[in-house]
């Protein structure tokens, strides 16, 4: 058997260059995450945070580069990925119910031919009541608000019962109460061991939610554990002026962190 | 001639069988293109569908449906491609380059249509009606060919039916889960290339876009499912399709294809004004009836802040007053207060010009109010 590359990462990308239309989005990305962290993916708009997500799901194609999940390229590790794409991404006036889109989740798994029957109906209905959505399972999807929505894209992600999660924005434009709810359920799958990286657009609570960052600005600004890499220095490097728009509280540390991230790394 | 021997007319049966074949088909694949925001890719086809047409008549020197059919898919495929190719290597949006492809290929149509014509070939006869359709001309063989599309179709979106679903809905997360989306993408264009083949005959190229399109949004207006909606826009479609031909066949002289455009034409207007939820008259009548709600729940809401203001919960509040801080007239949201039990009204004290006459909060009126203000989170007060 060939041996594996970097397989005690749980993401290792090395080289990564995407372009559109010969115009650099990400150059020369090394980013590595370990295993069983919460990361967060930050940088100003037009960073290439989404984009770096989708490259390493193979939704864009990539100029150079390779990217590894657990030492194996990702059309072999499918099925250990879990993926939120941007709520916006999709026309919420499709015709279907909240509890058939958290079956699609469960689609890669059917595999071809094979219809979703009662199982699956079960699995996605567990994965509902993890977000709190059970009572609008049958609900028309361009009935529900927002945060609703992105609750359901999450449940569609949980029942994919993956090792790595990827998730895009998931806390924009939703309510606080989301927010919470998200952030508990995103903190329980990194403590059964699983590894979460989201694209986060909010300065703020980064420190609060996330024990390791990567700072993005088409090239890789600072990548590690969040209390070395969330400095005043680095977040100048990334945001250039904007980050004269930031309150300098920012800066100081938090006055009550959930978890403490210390305690949660080796 | 009677109802019998109208029924067992050759041409009115293969009208009638060609029509309803026709619904079934562009009623299912069209529910998919609408979906996938792609309206206008059914009409970019058929107009294309025309140099292949004429290419495959030129080719057969006859008119041969075989080899017309295939000029058709063929050319329309390679407008599908045409446009793919502008719009993923250049800065063109799809309508634009759907917009392109379209008026490129039918010039290019028009043109070999009267190169032809020019041709004097005595079989050329008939051609140009394929830019409007003539369903008397549909014979048993082209039936044949176009229930095997048909049911080649169905088929494959009956077997592919969560496939072409989720990649309708989300392709990125499809492409995620490893379905060759591109692969789903062009096997859905080419089917919806060969609907717009099977009603070429029929209802010509200029109309087949309407074909495709209106009998899925007629169904979106009242299904919540996609299995409701497809379903839906097949029965649309097929009911359209046989009424307009019956229509047709009842009144001789009147073209088929446009009266079943027609047909389906009008099956979308009753929707969009009447389906429940979506429709025109719904949402009408919906604002209106949270429009008189509101207002009365702000005159109710008025009362309530100026008792409390004054700490009386009897406390008289004058019409005047309340006109005045709505800015209009309240009478018949006190009015229909007074109905309900939620307020009483006072005769104006002698010693005030007021003419009106004052209202004050019953218990039922106060509770009621208070409701109100603790579902808006009392973010009023």
């Amino acid at each position: 058997m060939a041996e594996l590359h970097e397989p005690n990462l749980a993401l290792h990308v090395e080289d990564l260059t995407v372009s559109y239309q010969s115009k650099p989005v990400l150059w020369d990305i090394d980013f590595d995450v370990p295993p069983g962290v919460m990361a967060a993916i930050v940088g100003p708009n037009g960073a290439g945070k989404s984009t770096l997500i989708k490259s390493v799901l193979g939704l864009v194609p990539v100029v150079a580069g390779h990217v590894t999940l657990f030492g194996r390229p990702y059309k072999d590790q499918r099925r250990r990925v879990g993926y939120v794409p941007q709520r916006s991404s999709v026309d919420w006036d499709f015709p279907t119910t909240a509890l058939d889109v958290v079956t699609m989740g469960l689609y890669g798994r059917l595999g071809w031919l094979k219809r979703p029957g009662r199982r699956e109906r079960q699995e996605a209905m567990q994965a509902l009541e993890k977000v709190g959505m059970q009572d609008f399972a049958q609900r028309q999807i361009s009935q529900l608000s927002g945060g609703q929505q992105q609750r359901v894209f999450l449940a569609r992600a949980l029942v994919q019962n993956a090792d790595v999660y990827f998730l895009d924005e998931p806390m924009a434009g939703v309510d606080a109460t989301t927010e919470k709810a998200i952030v508990d359920i995103l903190r329980r799958l990194r403590d059964e061991g699983k590894t979460v990286i989201v694209v986060h657009h909010d300065l703020q609570t980064v420190r609060t939610y996330f024990d390791w960052l990567l700072l993005l600005n088409v090239r890789v600004v600072a990548q590690g554990e969040v209390g070395d890499v969330y400095t005043a220095a680095n977040l100048r490097k990334a945001y250039g002026g904007q980050i004269a728009l930031l309150d300098e509280s920012a800066f100081l540390p938090p006055q009550e962190r959930d978890v403490p991230v210390t305690e949660k790394l080796p | 001639m009677t109802m019998l021997d109208w029924l067992q007319d050759y041409t009115i049966q293969n009208v009638v069988i060609g029509a309803a074949l026709l619904g079934l088909i562009s009623g299912v694949l069209g529910s998919f293109a609408v979906l996938r925001k792609q309206s206008l890719l059914g009409d970019t086809l058929s107009h294309a569908a025309l140099p292949g047409v004429c290419i495959g008549f030129i080719i057969a020197g006859t008119r041969n449906m075989g080899s017309i059919l295939l000029g058709a898919l063929v050319s329309g495929a390679l407008a599908a491609l045409l446009m793919l190719v502008l719009t993923r290597n250049s800065r063109l949006k799809t309508d634009a380059g759907l917009g392109i492809t379209l008026s490129t290929f039918f010039a290019l149509g028009v043109v070999l249509l009267t190169y032809i014509q020019g041709m004097n070939n005595a079989s050329q006869g008939g051609l140009d009606s394929f830019l409007f359709g003539q369903a008397a001309a549909t014979l048993r063989s082209d039936l044949w060919i176009m229930g095997g599309i048909t049911v080649a179709a169905l088929g494959l979106v009956a077997l592919l039916w969560k496939e072409f679903k989720l990649v309708s809905f989300d392709p990125g997360f499809a492409a995620s889960l490893g379905l060759p989306v591109v692969w789903l993408d062009v096997l859905l264009t080419v089917m919806i290339a060969l609907a717009v083949v099977v009603g070429l005959q029929m209802v010509g190229v200029v109309l087949m876009a309407a074909m495709v399109i209106a009998p899925a949004v007629a169904a979106r207006q009242w299904s919540h499912r996609l299995e409701g909606m497809v379903t839906l826009a097949a029965v649309i479609g097929v009911s359209g399709g046989i009424f307009g031909a019956l229509l047709s066949a009842l009144s001789r002289g009147l073209a088929t294809g446009p009266l079943i455009i027609l047909s389906v034409s009008s099956v979308v207007l009753v929707s969009l004004l009447f389906a429940p939820e979506r429709g025109f008259v719904w949402e009408a009548v919906r604002l209106r009836r949270s429009r008189r709600r509101l207002r009365y729940q702000q005159v109710l809401t008025t009362l309530y802040q100026l008792a409390a203001a004054h700490a009386d919960s009897t406390y008289r509040s004058g019409q005047g007053m309340i006109d005045t801080y709505h800015g209009i007239s309240t009478q018949r949201a006190l009015h229909k207060l007074h109905r309900r039990g939620y307020v009483v009204h006072h005769a104006p004290p002698p010693e005030e010009p007021n003419t009106a006459g004052q209202w004050v909060l019953t218990p039922a009126g106060l509770s009621e109010a208070e409701r109100i203000l603790e579902s808006l989170g009392r973010e009023e007060l």
